[in-house]
C-alpha cells in the first residue's frame, strides 16, 4: 500500500480525517469502496476503542409497567437495562464459554454437587459500596425466595444450601448439575447491594453504567460508573435507551440518525433497510425458535404416526424463506441448534416429504376430521401466515388442518399450554440441560408438548451430573433422537436476531446468545 | 337562582353522575376480560402457588363489588392508588403523562382552531370559487387519510429524506420550551391536519346557513364589505355549532391521539393506558378512563354552556 494512503488510513482510523474523504482518496488510488471500507474498519479496530460520547439505542419491547427489580424483568428493554447497569457472577460468551465477571473463578467438587465461586476483589456498586461475597449470597437467596417472583426461580430451585466461606460463595445442589455456572449467567441474577432485599427496584448494580433517569416505557439514561472494575469495557460517557415499540417509528429513527442502534428489525423490511445509507443490518443466528406444539397425550396427537405425519408435512425451507425472509435457519423438531455447546450434528435433518406424511397419516387411522391448529399474531411474527403455509402443504398430503385464529390478548394464559395444538415461540436458554428441563422433562411446569418419556427424563438427569464432556454430548444426542421421533414439538425454524447499526458504531461483535450482542453493545462498542 | 347558574349546576351534577356510570362500565369491562393481572405479571412463570400468593397480595380474592367500592372510596379521597404491576403511584406517573398529552393537545389546538376558523371564513367569502375549492379539497384529503399514515408520510419526507424535523417526539423536563416545541413539531402537524377538515367544513357550513338570512341581504344592500358581513354579522350567529365541533375536536386531541402517540413515540396518556390494559392493571385503567371521561364530559359541558350563552333565545327561556 502506498505511504500516503497508509498515513490517511491511520488518520481516518483515529477520527482526524473524515471517513468520506478517505473513501474518496482510496477511490483515487484505484480501490473499490468495499475494499476501502474493510480496510478502514480493520484499521479502526486496531486503533482501539475511543472513549466518550453517548450511545443512543432505539429499543422495542418496553412498557410503562416495567420495574427496575431484576427479578421481575421479562421483556427486551428491562433485559437491556439490567445488562447495562448490572453485573452478573459469570457471563456466557458467543462461543459458549464462561466469561468471569464478579466471580473470579469457579470450581466444583468431583460429583458436581458443590460449586465454589471466588468473588472478585475491588468491584464497586454504584452507591460506592464494595461488592462482597455477602452481597452475592443475599442476591442469590432473594431470587430463591418464591415471594420475590423472580424469573430465575426455576434455576434456583435445584439449590439445597448456600453459604459464604472467606472470599468464596459455596453453592450446594440437591442433585448434581455440571451446568450450574452457566445458569448463574441468567440476566435476572445481577448482584445487588445486600441482595436488594430492602428495595429491590432501587436500580443500584455493579455494572459499567449507573442509572440516571428511569422512565419506564419512555427512556432510560445511564452514565459511566467511574469505578467500574473492568477497564476494557464501557467506553461511552453515557448511554440512552429510547423505548420505541412501533416498528416503523424505530426504523425511521435509525434511518434519520436519531439513534445509533435499533433492535428487532422485522425480517420483511430488513432487506429494504439494508439499502439505506449510513447503517448496516446485522443478523446473527440465535437460539430462539418458532414452533407448533402438540400435546402428545391428547387425542388425536397421542398417536405417534399422526405426529410424524404432521412433522413430515411442513415445508421448513419455505417457512424460512417466506416467514423469516431468509433471516433464519431450518429446525429439526428439537429445540436445540448449533448455537448450543455440546450440540450433536449427526441427527439427520427431517425433510419435507409428502409421501411419508401421507403414509404416516394413513397409518394413524385418523378419521379425517379437521385437525384444529390455534394461532395468533402474538405467537410469533408471521404466525398466521406460517399456519396458512402449513395448512396448504399438509393438504397436499391429504391432512386436513383447520386454522383457528385466537385473540392475542390472553393467548398465553388461555391457549398456550392449555390447547392441544397451537403456535408458540421459545427464546432459547444458555445450555441444553436448561432448555430440556424447562419444557421437555415430564415434571416441567411448561411441558407444553405434554411429553412424558421416562428414558428421556433419566438421561437428562444423568447428563446433568456428568462432568465428562464427551459422555455428556453422547447423552444429549440420545435425548435429541428421542424427542425428534417421539415428541410433540414441530420446530420449523430458528429465527435470527436482526439489528440495525449506524456506521458510527465501531467494535460490533457477533453474539447470538441474546439480541444486540447479548446486551453488551454499550460495554463493547464505541463511536468512531 | 340565576337560570344560567342553575343550568351550570345541573350540567355539572349530570356530568358527575355520568362519570360514576363510566367508572362502573370500565371496571366491569376490565374484569370480564380473560386473564388477570397476577397471570400477566408472572407471565409464563405462573405456577398455581405463585398465582395464589400474588392474588392474595394484590387483594384480588375479594369479590368484584368490594374491590370496586374500595377503589371508589379511595378516589373520593383523592387517592388513585398504586399500579398493581410496578407499584408506582398512579397519580404521580399519570400526572406527568397527562401533562404531556395536554401539552401536545394545547399546541395542536393553538394552531388548528384559529387556522380552521380562518380558513372557514375565507372559504365562505370566496365560496364556489378557487380558494374555497382548494381549501375544501386539501382539508378533505387530510381528514380522509388515516392519521397513522399521515404520520408515516410526514416522517418519511421530513425526517428520513430531508432530516428537517425529528421523528421521535420524546420530551422531558430537562429540555427548554423551544426544544420541546421542535420535538413535537411533527405530531402537532399531523394532529392539525387530522382535525382541521372537520372544524373548517363545519364553520363554513354553519356560516353559509346564516348567510341565507334576510338580514345578511340587508347588510349587503347597506354596502358593507363581504368580509365584514361574515365576521360581524354571520359568524356570531353561527357560533353555537362551531363551538360544538371545536370542543369535540379538542376532546379528540386529548383522548383520541393514542395512534399518533405510538407513531411518534410520544410519552403521553395513550401508550400508558395501552400498556396497562394489556397487563390488566385495573386501577390504572380506571384512573385513565376516569380522566378521559372527565375531559369528554367537561368539553361537552363547555360547548353546551357557550352555545346557550351565545343564543339570546336560549339565554332567556320562557
Amino acid at each position: 500500500m502506498n505511504d500516503e494512503l497508509k498515513y490517511l488510513l491511520s488518520r481516518a482510523a483515529q477520527g482526524k480525517y473524515s471517513r468520506r474523504a478517505f473513501m474518496g482518496k482510496a477511490a483515487a488510488f484505484g480501490m473499490t469502496a468495499a475494499m476501502a471500507n474493510t480496510l478502514l474498519a480493520t484499521a479502526v479496530r486496531a486503533e482501539g476503542p475511543v472513549k466518550g460520547g453517548t450511545l443512543l439505542m432505539g429499543l422495542g419491547g418496553g412498557e410503562s409497567t416495567n420495574s427496575l427489580d431484576p427479578a421481575l424483568a421479562a421483556s427486551q428493554v428491562p433485559f437491556h437495562v439490567l445488562r447495562t447497569s448490572g453485573e452478573p457472577l459469570v457471563d456466557v460468551t458467543a462461543d459458549g464459554q464462561l466469561d468471569m465477571r464478579l466471580a473470579e473463578s469457579v470450581e466444583s467438587s468431583a460429583d458436581a454437587k458443590t460449586w465454589m465461586f471466588k468473588i472478585r476483589q475491588g468491584a464497586e456498586f454504584h452507591n460506592g459500596k464494595t461488592v462482597t461475597p455477602d452481597d452475592v449470597l443475599a442476591t442469590l437467596l432473594r431470587h430463591s425466595d418464591e415471594k420475590a417472583q423472580s424469573g430465575a426461580l426455576g434455576i434456583m430451585q435445584g439449590i439445597e444450601s448456600m453459604k459464604v466461606d472467606g472470599d468464596m460463595v459455596v453453592v450446594t445442589l440437591s442433585t448434581a448439575n455440571a451446568d450450574l455456572p452457566y445458569l448463574m449467567a441468567d440476566y435476572h441474577l445481577m448482584i445487588q447491594p445486600e441482595g436488594g432485599v430492602a428495595n429491590p427496584a432501587d436500580g443500584i448494580g455493579a455494572g459499567a453504567y449507573k442509572i440516571i433517569v428511569n422512565e419506564p416505557g419512555v427512556r432510560h439514561t445511564f452514565e459511566k460508573h467511574a469505578n467500574y472494575w473492568d477497564s476494557s469495557r464501557g467506553h461511552y460517557y453515557g448511554v440512552e435507551f429510547l423505548v420505541i415499540n412501533d416498528a416503523t417509528a424505530r426504523m425511521a429513527a435509525i434511518q434519520s440518525g436519531q439513534v445509533h442502534i435499533a433492535n428487532r428489525v422485522e425480517p420483511k423490511v430488513a432487506g429494504l433497510l439494508a439499502r439505506a445509507p449510513g447503517l448496516t443490518v446485522k443478523n446473527v443466528s440465535g437460539r430462539g425458535h418458532y414452533v407448533f406444539i402438540m400435546h402428545a397425550n391428547t387425542a388425536p396427537f397421542d398417536n405417534k404416526d399422526l405426529r410424524l405425519a404432521l412433522k413430515y408435512a411442513i415445508d421448513r425451507q419455505e417457512m424460512v424463506d417466506k416467514i423469516l425472509q431468509g433471516y433464519g435457519s431450518i429446525g429439526n423438531d428439537i429445540p436445540i441448534n448449533a448455537a448450543y455447546p455440546l450440540f450433536d450434528e449427526s441427527l439427520p435433518q427431517r425433510a419435507f416429504d409428502l409421501e411419508k406424511a401421507a403414509e404416516h397419516y394413513k397409518a394413524s387411522g385418523h378419521d379425517g376430521s379437521p385437525i384444529i391448529l390455534r394461532v395468533s399474531d402474538v405467537a410469533f411474527p408471521g404466525a398466521i401466515d406460517a399456519a396458512a403455509l402449513f395448512q396448504q402443504s399438509a393438504a397436499k398430503a391429504g391432512i386436513p388442518l383447520e386454522i383457528k385464529r385466537e385473540p392475542g390478548d390472553g393467548y398465553w394464559s388461555e391457549v398456550w399450554n392449555k390447547q392441544p395444538f397451537c403456535a408458540s415461540y421459545w427464546g432459547g436458554r444458555p445450555v441444553q440441560d436448561q432448555m430440556y428441563s424447562t419444557a421437555y422433562q415430564s415434571t416441567a411446569d411448561w411441558n407444553d408438548t405434554r411429553f412424558f418419556n421416562p428414558k428421556f427424563d433419566e438421561t437428562l438427569l444423568a447428563a446433568r451430573g456428568e462432568l465428562d464432556q464427551t459422555k455428556r454430548k453422547a447423552m444429549y444426542a440420545e435425548m435429541a433422537a428421542i424427542l425428534h421421533d417421539e415428541g410433540g414439538l414441530i420446530c420449523p425454524m430458528f429465527n435470527d436476531f436482526i439489528e440495525a447499526v449506524g456506521d458510527k458504531v465501531q467494535g460490533w461483535e457477533t453474539d447470538g446468545v441474546q439480541e444486540v450482542m447479548n446486551g453488551l453493545a454499550p460495554h463493547k462498542t464505541w463511536l468512531a | 337562582m340565576h337560570p344560567i347558574l342553575k343550568l351550570l349546576v345541573q350540567r355539572i351534577a349530570l356530568g358527575l353522575l355520568l362519570l360514576l356510570a363510566a367508572s362502573v362500565l370500565i371496571f366491569v369491562g376490565t374484569t370480564v376480560l380473560p386473564g388477570d393481572v397476577a397471570q400477566n405479571i408472572l407471565g409464563q412463570g405462573a405456577t398455581p402457588q405463585a398465582l395464589e400468593n400474588l392474588r392474595q397480595q394484590l387483594g384480588m380474592n375479594d369479590p368484584a363489588h368490594v374491590r370496586y367500592f374500595n377503589w371508589l372510596g379511595g378516589v373520593l379521597q383523592g387517592d388513585l392508588g398504586t399500579a398493581l404491576t410496578n407499584g408506582q403511584d398512579i397519580a404521580t406517573s399519570m400526572g406527568q403523562r397527562l401533562g404531556n398529552t395536554l401539552f401536545l393537545a394545547f399546541w395542536a389546538a393553538v394552531v388548528s382552531v384559529p387556522l380552521a376558523i380562518g380558513l372557514g371564513l375565507i372559504a365562505v367569502r370566496y365560496r364556489n370559487r378557487w380558494p374555497d375549492k382548494v381549501i375544501s379539497t386539501i382539508t378533505l384529503a387530510t381528514v380522509s387519510v388515516p392519521e397513522f399514515l399521515l404520520g408515516y408520510i410526514a416522517i418519511f419526507i421530513l425526517s428520513v429524506q430531508f432530516r428537517a424535523l425529528p421523528s421521535l417526539a420524546m420530551i422531558n423536563e430537562s429540555m427548554s420550551l423551544g426544544e420541546q416545541l421542535y420535538a413535537i413539531s411533527l405530531p402537532v402537524l399531523v394532529l392539525v391536519l387530522t382535525v382541521l377538515g372537520h372544524m373548517m367544513r363545519m364553520t363554513r357550513a354553519a356560516i353559509l346557513n346564516v348567510m341565507q338570512s334576510a338580514y345578511i341581504e340587508t347588510a349587503e344592500l347597506k354596502g358593507l364589505a363581504p368580509f365584514t358581513i361574515i365576521y360581524r354579522h354571520a359568524f356570531p350567529n353561527a357560533i353555537a355549532p362551531v363551538v360544538n365541533v371545536v370542543m369535540l375536536n379538542l376532546a379528540y386531541l386529548v383522548v383520541g391521539v393514542v395512534v399518533v402517540e405510538v407513531v411518534f413515540v410520544y410519552p403521553g396518556m395513550g401508550q400508558y393506558l395501552v400498556d396497562h390494559v394489556a397487563k390488566r392493571d385495573v386501577p390504572v385503567v380506571q384512573a385513565c378512563g376516569l380522566v378521559f371521561a372527565a375531559v369528554y364530559i367537561g368539553m361537552n359541558i363547555i360547548a353546551d354552556v357557550v352555545s346557550i350563552l351565545a343564543n339570546p333565545r336560549l339565554r332567556h327561556p320562557k
